[in-house]
């Protein structure tokens, strides 16, 4: 569909990437044979496109030496590799030396789908937010892919951007442009508060908001596609005064984006703090990004039934139940 | 007197600094933390012919673009690289002392903040990986500078060595030396007992290196092999580098507790005797 808005945010990354190799010298994609970049023509910068193999530690090595030698290196390779079978090399050989890696991590949280557990990365975003020196990204769709990558070129440390498989899409127009280490004001809300990371979360909680407006619950949403540093003062201002503040995102609710709202909060702003994402388990359903996510809670009806819940003003309003382990009907 | 020190022979140049660099190591590991003793001292020859004899690099210009990039990843030789570091004039001696007590900047493994450390390093298996970037980082910079990786032969236990010598082989990078401080032993006892890394130089070959074997505490066979590299085209270079855990103190040399110590006073006392003996008995040049 030539006219289809949507598209997959690693899809993004890589045209940015390839337009970057051509116009600065210090920047090298190190590949681990993704096949990310099957079929482009690197032109003069070929040599700065290296493909080292199935060999994700080897890569975060490599990129650590070419940052300590003035490059600024492009690491790509999948969330959950980037996050657990390669950390030690991220953490000891990346964050330690504050050196400017790029992590490009695709097939975040669920986006694998049907690829399963082993593919799934909803551990990423607790595992890189507690690493010191590192900024963690986590675009909401295409034009912030591309806004956010602009914005952090220069960053003198490294970067973890958290990128989805499937095309996702734009956020509605309107959108303020988001801003690197700052919270992004989708919708202004007088009564709760969801912060939400991602395009399928950020996307649920703007479709949560409407919902919840029926019911005359006033909710903002904020796009928190910094996830760290935190953008705390932001958050606590678009925070003050609600009765509820609701963190979303395709992650386990450990650690995530819940984790960090909450911490920040209650050290200054004591609030409840509905935290949704995935649950404490493996996943044992077979779908896509899209049912997955369905599956685990993460759309409108079933946000707007955990507010309505924990407001307690009476049932859903819709037919979908509010908790995923309840059937819920497609989208 | 008969010690099971291999090969030790030291090079009339660079004798003088290797003895004093095993002096360093024994105050250092007598200090009240101690510190990982026996692999210091079989690394001494290593590390006196790369930084006496090998690498393009000035104390004075530590940061300079061209220079050539050591790595000790088996960062446990902190120690070594120390006591290498003040002999070469990055450190004050005196600050060697302060080894891993509080204020002092020497840590037991490698820390940036101590010039002439490139990189941290420490858990085993990483050193590879960051020399292959930064021979990766010179070439595609166009600067002739070198990338040395010293290894344990333990450390080859980890996966990620392999991981990243199939790596470098494929970027045939040349500018890429590794030595390898093959002394046998690892905490537990002989390396071949517990888990066999022979046929090592085979090995090696098999993963597209060009390999050589020296005597690791003859300074002259050393730095002859260290210069002369790369020895195939478009090959990283590998030295094995046949060394004694604990070499130049007897009352140690060749077991697998001398890993780690904390030397007592007296323990001391006799380690600078030892190796006064040593240094006598091994008179430099030759490799006799």
């Amino acid at each position: 569909m030539a006219d289809d808005p949507r598209q997959a945010t690693r899809l993004t990354y890589r045209d940015h990437l390839v337009r970057l190799l051509g116009r600065d010298h210090r920047v090298v994609c190190v590949d681990t044979d993704t096949g990310l970049f099957n079929g482009v023509d690197f032109g003069a910068a070929a040599a700065r496109y290296v493909n080292v193999g199935i060999a994700e530690h080897h890569a975060m090595g490599v990129a650590a030496g070419l940052a300590a030698g003035g490059f600024v290196p492009f690491v790509n390779t999948f969330a959950t590799f980037a996050a657990m079978r390669a950390v030690e090399a991220v953490k000891i050989d990346i964050a330690y030396n504050a050196l400017p890696v790029r992590i490009a991590a695709t097939h975040s949280g669920l986006s694998a789908g049907h690829f399963g557990p082993t593919h799934h990365a909803l551990e990423d975003l607790a595992v890189m937010r507690c690493l010191p020196n590192m900024t963690v990204v986590v675009p909401a769709d295409a034009a912030g892919t591309e806004a956010l990558l602009g914005q952090s070129i220069d960053l003198p440390g490294p970067l973890y951007l958290r990128l989805g498989r499937k095309p996702t899409p734009p956020l509605p127009p309107g959108a303020p442009p988001p801003r690197l280490g700052l919270v992004q004001s989708l919708r202004t809300g007088a009564d709760v508060l969801l912060a939400a990371c991602g395009p399928h979360p950020v996307h649920a909680a703007l479709g949560a908001a409407e919902l919840l407006a029926a019911d005359g619950v006033d909710a903002g949403v904020l796009n928190v596609h910094t996830v760290k540093p935190l953008d705390v003062a932001g958050l606590r201002a678009h925070a003050a005064g609600r009765a509820l503040v609701i963190a979303v995102e395709e992650h386990w609710r450990s650690g995530g984006l819940g984790g960090a709202v909450a911490e920040a909060l209650t050290e200054t702003d004591p609030v409840r703090v509905l935290r949704i994402g995935v649950d404490d388990t493996f996943a044992t359903v077979v779908g896509d990004h899209a049912d997955l996510v369905r599956h685990y809670g993460i759309t409108p009806a079933a946000i707007a039934g955990r507010v309505r819940s924990a407001l307690s003003i009476g049932p859903p309003t819709t037919e979908e139940e509010s908790h995923h382990g309840h059937r819920l009907s497609r989208m | 007197m008969s010690t099971p020190v291999k090969h030790l022979t030291w090079s009339a140049g660079l004798a003088g600094h290797a003895a004093r660099i095993r002096e360093h190591i024994v105050t250092m590991c007598a200090g009240p933390e101690g510190g990982h003793l026996g692999g210091s001292l079989s690394l001494v020859e290593v590390l006196t012919a790369l930084y006496f004899g090998v690498l393009r690099v000035d104390p004075a210009d530590p940061a300079d673009p061209d220079r050539d990039i050591l790595l000790l990843s088996k960062g446990h030789g902190a120690v070594a690289l120390y006591a290498t570091l003040a002999e070469r004039g990055y450190l004050d001696p005196a600050e060697l002392a302060g080894f891993g007590t509080w204020g002092s900047r020497l840590m037991a493994h490698p820390v940036r903040a101590v010039p002439g450390v490139e990189l941290p390093t420490g858990s085993l298996g990483h050193g590879l990986a960051l020399g292959t970037g930064a021979a990766l980082a010179a070439r595609l910079s166009g600067r002739a500078s070198r990338a040395y990786v010293v290894m344990g032969d333990g450390e080859l236990q980890e996966g990620s060595v392999w991981e990243s010598a199939m790596g470098a082989a494929a970027l045939r990078l040349d500018s890429l030396v590794a030595v390898v401080d093959r002394n046998g032993l690892q905490i537990t006892g002989r390396t071949e007992d517990v888990c066999p890394l022979e046929p090592l130089a085979q090995r090696w070959r098999s993963f597209g290196w060009a390999v050589r074997e020296v005597p690791g505490h003859d300074l002259d066979a050393l730095v002859s092999a260290l210069r002369s590299a790369p020895w195939e085209p478009d090959r990283p270079s590998v030295l094995i580098a046949d060394t004694t855990k604990g070499a130049g103190l007897p009352f140690i040399a060749g077991t697998a507790h001398s890993h780690f110590a904390a030397l007592t006073a007296r323990q001391l006392a006799r380690a600078r005797s030892a190796l006064a003996v040593h240094a006598a008995t091994h008179p430099g040049g030759g490799r006799g």
